[in-house]
């Protein structure tokens, strides 16, 4: 087994000797990808009971979720959630993505002692622990009427986005060079244009992933949403959670299943985006 | 005045970070259709000042002029200036034709026009056909020429360039040196240039601004510059020479003891620095009526093609600048058999050569 | 013209150019602010304001002497640093090796692990943590396997306890540490490992003495941020613990959403916020910041 013999590192240790970390590794990796997939098989079992290998196959959970409007131990109306999801996934694109990149430029052309100070506090949704936010928006949205309504969810959701939006886009400018925004305004651009016509077309590629990312930690998100939704606005996530806390519905593997897809659809078109904007340079 | 060129007028132009002057009471005239290098150091305030007057930097005070008109508070993009960065900084996602075509774009000009002005700025700096390229696919030198055809493809009157040649190699920068001078020449635009190459500086400009710390140094057409530098930053910063401390009493001046005669007197007394540029000094057999002369050890002796560099350090004084450098040209090498390591020398140094700097 | 304007040309013009440049800049970051100042400053600052209002309505501090004299509080501060303390370790124990795996495979193979790292980090939350309730329960695959396989007689209870609690989380934060440390570890100059074996250094020695202290901000960080969001740990605990593993993020939510006690909750709330906040600070003493936000 000659290949045991490999050298593997800077440091000339032979594959033999590193076996156990690749083996490590790998079942980590393993154990980090595969725990997720087994809800896949579930979804489509025909079972009330959830038994795996399924004995027998079936779309009656993908049944529930779709038609079945009203689940009869009744814990919410699933598509109706969807919906509600979608579309604060939606708006919050167009609230934590313009919200987010403005923030990014401003920061990136002041000076590095205002940076320095608005860095923390812009990256505070996600530091602050969460759930602190969610009951204090909780309290403020009941003084505006806001508890339950579309609108308090996109703001609620924007502000856990916008951090990630501006950590992107923030490094997406910095890697930019600056110089070409200046080359433009002396040929004539006034700084707007110079952006719109010079800066943007350069990082909108970060800024498209940006708001993937956005809208996925949207359609992600469950603490806000547990007590800022309500009514009939419920998220899916937050009608997910009510329903796990008390019995095991497999229609919830059937929905896990549709948002594995969901994400993992997003992932990929992030990381091809990523690779399209790297090989531009 | 010539209608494509405007002179630029500098008045007491200032700029403080925090207690550190990037700028220090500049003011400096720049006539209309000449080429102006500002050269210095890293750090000396030279690509600030390039910056005020682009607009990119706001100074504390002070006052721009293009011809008769107060351009100190216009934003950039109002100043109908060229400009071309160290770094080109060429838009990656438009061709040749797009980048050149951008400020004529920017103006309105009619596509006809456009292409009419595109072609001619890039013939003008010899890189006719290649429009329809990609950033990407160019050289480093083309890159260099599409940032210039760029910044002269709406003809203003006065183009700044901020290191443009740093980035090539040396070879390449010494041709581009050359063309840019005679595209100057061509157009006829003022031109304001930023270099911390003194070589660079000596071969293109009509006249340099020497600046450091932020002041300006010395103002100068490259000969006097060379010959007749103002103070010992400037006889250390361009070209090379060493420097010898000298005691000026009474009108007599003194090099470690020894009488030596200048070429312009001095009148004030004090302590001054000898510049001995090496091309200047010479081996001597003998001493004849004219020149300095100093005795010395011949420590190094450096082949370097062209010439024979001669480090000597001289026998009588302190520690400190001991060192003479001479440069023997090669055709004299091959008549001349040079001392070798070790020898003591005599180097001599025409009293007309002989100048001094505080 | 005044003599003072005289001697400083246009310093007034170019102090207003001056201000409108900061002022646009400013203004590009003012909805974000503004945001963040309307979403998290106000109504933080309310609850912090809450928590030191007695049932009495007056200023006190009934609200934190209750909590620090109730043993259920105690226990849930015990469990919650508990959980959060061994999720860090266990995440840094398996995180770290796989990290450095990484780091040193090829850029190519190296991406492909990373989709591994990323799948799970993208995966809801909620998703993942149901998984492993339908992995680890009585009748769950796991169990099953083990049955069928004859390492165990009766099924072993694995989940609604602190196991099952602690399986999810790690799951869940693992992503959190790998990808700063392995951010970290790619950056490390591979030849100051090569220069410290041709000094004479065995590769453990060399992996000790060079590389592990070079990757030290790398995992600092991981740690940290690992260690943070565990502390306000709600979703996953709340489902794999069963009710038998409270932490504070679940007392805050069940205060609120039982009985209805803001005062409770916000001195539970605030405590929590504390806490972060001195580990953030010295988080921000020990690492820049950057590196925090670096997901």
């Amino acid at each position: 087994m000659s290949f045991l013999n490999k050298n593997v590192s800077e440091t000339q240790i032979r594959l033999k000797d590193r076996l156990w970390l690749y083996i490590f590794s790998y079942l980590i990796l393993f154990l980090l990808i595969v725990p997720s997939l087994v809800v896949i098989p579930m979804s489509f079992s025909a079972s009330q009971y959830l038994e795996f290998p399924p004995k027998e196959w079936s779309l009656r959970w993908y049944e529930n979720y779709f038609f079945a409007w009203k689940v009869e131990n009744g814990f919410n109306d699933w598509m109706q959630a969807t919906w509600t999801s979608l579309k604060v996934a939606i708006l919050t694109i167009f609230v934590a993505t313009p919200i987010g990149t403005m923030a990014a430029y401003g920061l990136v052309n002041s000076n590095s002692r205002l940076g320095k100070i608005l860095f923390p506090i812009f990256i505070s949704p996600m530091m602050v622990p969460i759930i602190l936010v969610a009951i204090g928006l909780f309290y403020f949205f009941v003084q505006f009427k806001l508890v339950g309504s579309i609108f308090g969810l996109v703001l609620g959701h924007s502000l856990v986005a916008m951090p990630l939006v501006l950590i992107i886009v923030f490094s997406a400018l910095k890697n930019y060079d600056m110089n070409q925004e200046k080359v433009a305004r002396s040929l004539g651009a006034t700084r707007f244009r110079a952006f719109r016509e010079i800066t943007l077309p350069q990082i909108k590629f970060s800024i498209i992933s940006a708001s993937l990312i956005a809208f996925l930690t949207s359609f992600d998100e469950i603490i806000i949403s547990l007590f800022v939704a309500g009514g009939d606005n419920s998220t899916i996530t937050r009608s997910m959670f009510l329903a796990l806390r008390d019995q095991i519905d497999p229609t919830i593997a059937a929905i896990s299943t549709i948002l594995i897809v969901i994400s993992s659809g997003l992932l990929i078109i992030i990381q091809l985006i990523g690779n399209k904007e790297n090989k531009k340079d | 005045m010539n209608e494509t060129s405007l002179n630029i007028s500098i008045r007491e132009v200032t700029k403080k970070y925090d207690q550190f002057y990037a700028l220090k009471d500049v003011s400096l005239e720049i006539k209309s259709g000449e080429f102006m290098t500002l050269l210095g150091p890293s750090g000396s305030g030279k690509t600030t000042l390039l910056m005020v007057l682009a607009g990119f930097t706001n100074p504390d005070y002070g006052s721009v002029k293009f011809g008769d008109e107060e351009v100190i508070l216009k934003p950039p993009h109002l100043r109908g200036i060229g400009m071309v960065f160290q770094n080109y900084a060429l838009f990656p996602h438009m061709t040749v034709e797009q980048n050149v075509g951008y400020p004529q774009k920017l103006r309105g000009v009619s596509t006809a026009e456009t292409k009419r002005s595109v072609e001619e700025a890039l013939s003008t700096v010899k890189l006719e056909g290649l429009g329809h390229r990609g950033i990407n696919e160019l050289s480093g030198g083309q890159r260099q020429r599409v940032a210039l055809a760029r910044a002269i493809v709406f003809k203003p009157k006065i183009l700044l360039m901020d290191e443009p040649l740093s980035a090539l190699d040396k070879k390449l920068r010494e041709e581009m040196q050359i063309e840019l001078r005679q595209l100057h020449d061509t157009l006829n635009m003022t031109t304001v240039y930023v270099t911390h190459d003194q070589k660079e500086a000596l071969t293109m400009s009509d006249r340099i601004t020497v600046i450091n710390d932020g002041e300006l140094m010395q103002l100068g057409t490259p000969n006097e510059i060379y010959e007749h530098p103002n103070n010992h930053f400037i006889a250390d910063f361009i070209g090379e020479s060493s420097l010898l401390p000298v005691a000026v009493r009474n009108g007599k001046a003194s090099l470690n003891g020894e009488e030596i005669t200048l070429a312009e007197k001095t009148k004030k007394s004090g302590d001054f620095l000898l510049v001995v540029r090496p091309e200047k000094a010479f081996l001597a057999d003998k001493k004849v009526k004219g020149s300095n002369y100093f005795v010395g050890n011949l420590i190094d002796s450096i082949f370097q093609g062209e010439s024979q560099l001669l480090v000597v350090e001289l026998n009588s004084g302190d520690d400190d600048g001991r060192e003479v450098r001479v440069r023997v040209p090669n055709e004299s090498v091959t008549q001349k058999a040079l001392p070798l390591v070790g020898e003591n020398v005599t180097i001599g140094l025409k009293v007309a050569d002989s100048y001094v700097v505080s | 013209m005044t003599i003072a304007e005289m001697e400083k040309p246009n310093e007034r013009g170019l102090q207003q150019v001056a201000a409108n440049e900061r002022l646009t800049f400013f203004g590009l970051t003012l909805p974000y602010l503004l945001m963040v100042t309307a979403l998290i400053v106000i109504p933080v600052g309310w609850l912090f304001y809450l928590s030191f209002i007695g049932r009495d309505g007056s200023l006190s501090f009934e609200n934190y002497e209750r909590m620090m004299k109730s043993k259920a509080y105690i226990r849930i501060f015990l469990t919650t640093f508990k959980i959060s303390i061994l999720t860090t370790i266990i995440c840094a124990a398996i995180g770290y090796p796989l990290a450095y795996f990484m780091s040193q495979l090829s850029r190519k193979w190296a991406n492909i692990c990373m989709i591994g790292v990323l799948i799970p980090f993208w995966t809801s939350l909620l998703v993942r943590t149901y998984a492993w309730l339908v992995l680890l329960q009585k009748k769950g695959l796991l169990n099953n396997m083990a049955i069928e396989m004859g390492l165990i007689s009766e099924p072993i209870k694995i989940v609604h306890n602190t196991t099952g609690t602690l399986i999810g989380m790690v799951h869940i934060m693992l992503p959190f540490l790998i990808l700063p440390l392995y951010a970290n570890m790619r950056a490390i100059d591979k030849d100051t490992l090569k220069a410290a074996s041709s000094l004479g250094a065995t590769p453990t020695r060399a992996f000790w003495t060079v590389f592990f202290p070079l990757s030290l901000p790398g995992l600092l960080a991981g740690l940290l941020i690992v260690f943070v969001l565990c502390l306000g740990f709600y979703v996953t605990p709340a489902i794999l613990g069963g009710g038998r593993v409270i932490m504070a993020a679940m007392k805050i939510s069940s205060n609120i959403e039982l009985y209805f006690s803001w005062g409770a909750a916000s001195a539970l709330g605030v405590v929590l916020l504390v806490v972060t906040g001195i580990i953030l600070f010295i988080a921000s003493k020990l690492v820049s910041m950057d590196q925090l936000g670096n997901r």
